[in-house]
């Protein structure tokens, strides 16, 4: 009680509430611009944060997180385009049903599936934090490396189809970290003579350039595009929330795949999703009419993808371990105000903790509340053109990169990302990685050489609980994607026949 | 996009155009990184193999040069779709965005972030054919909405202009401080 108490009277203040306020309907903004999304927005967002202290500023770039999916599922449902990548399969089904004339009830059910996941997720991690502050002091040096690493072998291999491309640019972001003056020999490291090298390669010019400014070149390198509206219909959204229950099985189990998922560092959203789809469509009565506009296929969608958010603070908080590109981004707030997550945080400021997770709940009920009110209103920011959006990010990115010292430099370097990642974009490579490499690749390193010093053998750095299990999870990631990479040359072969 | 029946998907399951020259372009960008190292890494004596600053350089280096070597070897025994010059170009092209950015922030510190903002933001939008009255409107309104949000009202720390030295005392330091 003492706890709840502690970490009420930690958010009961007016910036904590606005910042609640501001991240959460600006999120759902951003998530219904197609061509916008999370990253983006809190690309733009993190200098500024670093102003407000880390309960405000995280409150903050939580909202946009945890709110975009659910406004990413309006342009998913309405006009057949996500508005972020992880509302990709919300499409399947609820472009269908907007096409059958029940745009209405698919928004309804987005929303009530996502609030429903999102609410599972966050009372999940609630119920089980006791146990992770007592698992989390557990974790040393080495332990840290290898849940590091095995957050790098994840976001590899679970990029199928890119895994060689992913690959490449996670070594490319653990290089970028290693340039400058190393923190422990102090010598210089492919600084080639510049000072300007000497301080390293800052994380958020890198953000912004590889997120903001490349997607503002992606877009002005694009067409406009005009989505038709449809007709959505003046019935209100109540009736879907009830209608949920008919589907609880579904929902349960896709924020059950979401929870799972976003605590293991590297999956995320999109393995969630697929699991989920996958097990919705398995268990269905009518499999066939998946991709047809099952109402089933969009709520599994929805509610694994909305899981994850909280679900992803845990490696983030508990280890200090990103899963993912944007808590990636979060973890340079608690770094500026020299908050370090990992286990101490875990295990001594559990208010804190527990407090980020109050304003999850209130940051989904804000949500759903603002969406079941303002849809037909937000249907209207859909109508930006593009190119002019384009134009938007470009200014807002300006903020970022210029106001951290005021450094022409800086504007070139963002601006190398900038192309970097917009010709990623256009190949369809992931990005992710590459902050991954940069905010992962820094951390082992520091943690193998703390943990070297402490082992004879390379065997006792496995011999502690954890660490083998670790061990044991990269050795299957690894394993099972040559397994899979076995049988699919196998299957193609013999279908060649 | 073709797609080459017999790849598993660890490789990719088709190829974009421009996809294998920034394959190309990454292989020799790592590899002539990995040909600096002696130079550009210290390696010091009775120091732990984990303890020695080239050790992560050479990681990451090497895995660069690997992934990206079989990338390459990979992408180019894909189907080649037509289009890899007409990509290049794209990326050519954005560099004229680029340099109209980096033109609005070497502008800021001479007219002053306020100016500088209408005049990118209403020169962007007329460059990407937006030119109706609605459309000036909104680029100079976003300006303004940017530079009251963040400059006057977060005090962002962006310099003042050069140009606001010509401004009387009192309104120079309005001017310096807000916009």
């Amino acid at each position: 009680m003492d706890l709840l108490l502690s970490s009420i009277d930690i958010i009961a203040r007016w910036d904590v509430i606005a910042a609640l306020f501001i991240g959460s309907i600006g999120g759902v903004l951003v998530g219904a611009l197609p061509g916008v999304g999370a990253a983006v927005a809190i690309a733009i967002m993190l200098p500024a944060t670093f102003m407000l202290e880390p309960i405000v500023g995280l409150t903050a770039l939580l909202g946009v997180y945890g709110s975009s999916m659910f406004g990413g599922a309006i342009p998913a449902i309405l006009v057949n385009t996500p508005g972020t990548p992880v509302n990709a399969l919300t499409t399947y089904d609820g472009f269908p049903m907007t096409q059958r004339g029940e745009a209405r009830r698919a928004l309804g059910l987005a929303y009530s599936a996502s609030f429903f996941g999102g609410i599972f997720a966050i009372l999940c991690l609630m119920i089980f934090a006791p146990v992770l502050a007592k698992v989390a002091p557990m974790f040393g040096a080495r332990e840290i490396f290898l849940a590091a690493l095995l957050g790098i072998v994840l976001v590899v291999v679970t990029h199928r189809g890119q895994v060689l491309a992913a690959g490449m640019l996670a070594c490319f972001g653990i290089f970028l970290q290693t340039i400058g003056i190393e923190g422990s020999a102090y010598t210089q490291r492919f600084t080639f003579g510049q000072s300007w090298l000497q301080n390293g390669i800052d994380l958020i010019v890198v953000v912004l350039g590889l997120f903001a400014i490349s997607q503002a070149l992606v877009l002005f390198l694009d067409e406009d595009k005009n989505f038709p509206m449809p007709h959505v219909g003046k019935k209100g959204f109540f009736h879907t929330l009830l209608e949920l229950r008919h589907f609880k099985r579904v929902a349960t189990v896709g924020s059950g795949f979401g929870v799972i998922c976003g605590m293991i560092p590297g999956v995320g959203e999109f393995m969630s999703q697929f699991m989920s789809y996958s097990y919705a469509q398995r268990t269905s009565k009518t499999p066939e009419t998946f991709g047809k506009g099952n109402p089933e296929g969009l709520i599994a969608s929805e509610a694994a993808n909305n899981s994850v958010p909280p679900a992803a603070m845990v490696p983030l908080l508990a280890l200090g371990i990103p899963g993912e590109e944007l808590t990636a981004m979060m973890l340079s707030v608690f770094y500026v105000h020299n908050v370090i997550p990992g286990p101490a945080l875990f295990a001594n400021q559990m208010d804190f903790i527990l407090a980020l997770y109050i304003c999850l709940i209130l940051l989904n009920v804000i949500v759903v509340a603002f969406l079941f009110l303002a849809t037909d209103t937000l249907m209207k920011v859909m109508l930006i053109p593009n190119r002019f959006l384009g134009m938007m990010i470009m200014t807002f990115s300006l903020i970022g990169v210029y106001s951290l010292r005021n450094s022409l430099t800086d504007i070139f370097v963002a601006a190398g990302f900038g192309v970097f990642g917009m010709i990623l974009k256009r190949l369809d490579w992931p990005t992710s990685p590459v902050i991954l490499g940069i905010v992962l690749g820094g951390l082992m390193e520091d943690k193998l050489r703390t943990a070297m010093a402490r082992v004879r053998s390379p065997l006792e750095f496995i011999e502690r609980p954890i660490a083998m299990v670790l061990f044991a999870m990269i050795v299957a990631a690894v394993g099972i994607h040559f397994y899979t990479l076995w049988r699919d040359t196998r299957t193609s072969k013999e279908e060649g026949k | 996009m073709q797609e080459d029946p017999d790849a598993p998907h660890v490789f990719p399951i088709g190829r974009k155009p421009g996809e294998l020259l920034f394959a190309a372009l990454i292989l020799l960008f790592s590899g002539l990184l990995l040909a600096q190292i002696g130079w550009q890494t210290t390696w010091l004596p009775k120091k732990a193999l984990a303890a020695q600053p080239r050790l992560w350089p050479a990681i990451s280096l090497g895995g660069m040069a690997l992934f990206g070597l079989l990338l390459w070897l990979k992408t180019r025994n894909i189907t080649r779709t037509p289009g890899r010059w007409r990509e290049a170009l794209c990326w050519v092209k954005s560099l004229e965005f680029v340099g109209w950015y980096v033109l609005y922030v070497a502008a800021i510190p001479v007219i002053g972030y306020l100016l500088a903002t209408i005049a990118f933001c209403l020169f962007m939008a007329v460059r990407l054919g937006y030119r109706s009255r609605q459309a000036i409107l909104s680029a100079i309104g976003f300006a303004l909405f940017v530079v009251l949000t963040f400059k006057t009202g977060f005090n962002v720390k962006i310099p003042g202009g050069a140009l606001y030295e010509l401004a009387p005392e009192d309104l120079r330091y309005i001017l310096i401080r807000y916009f």
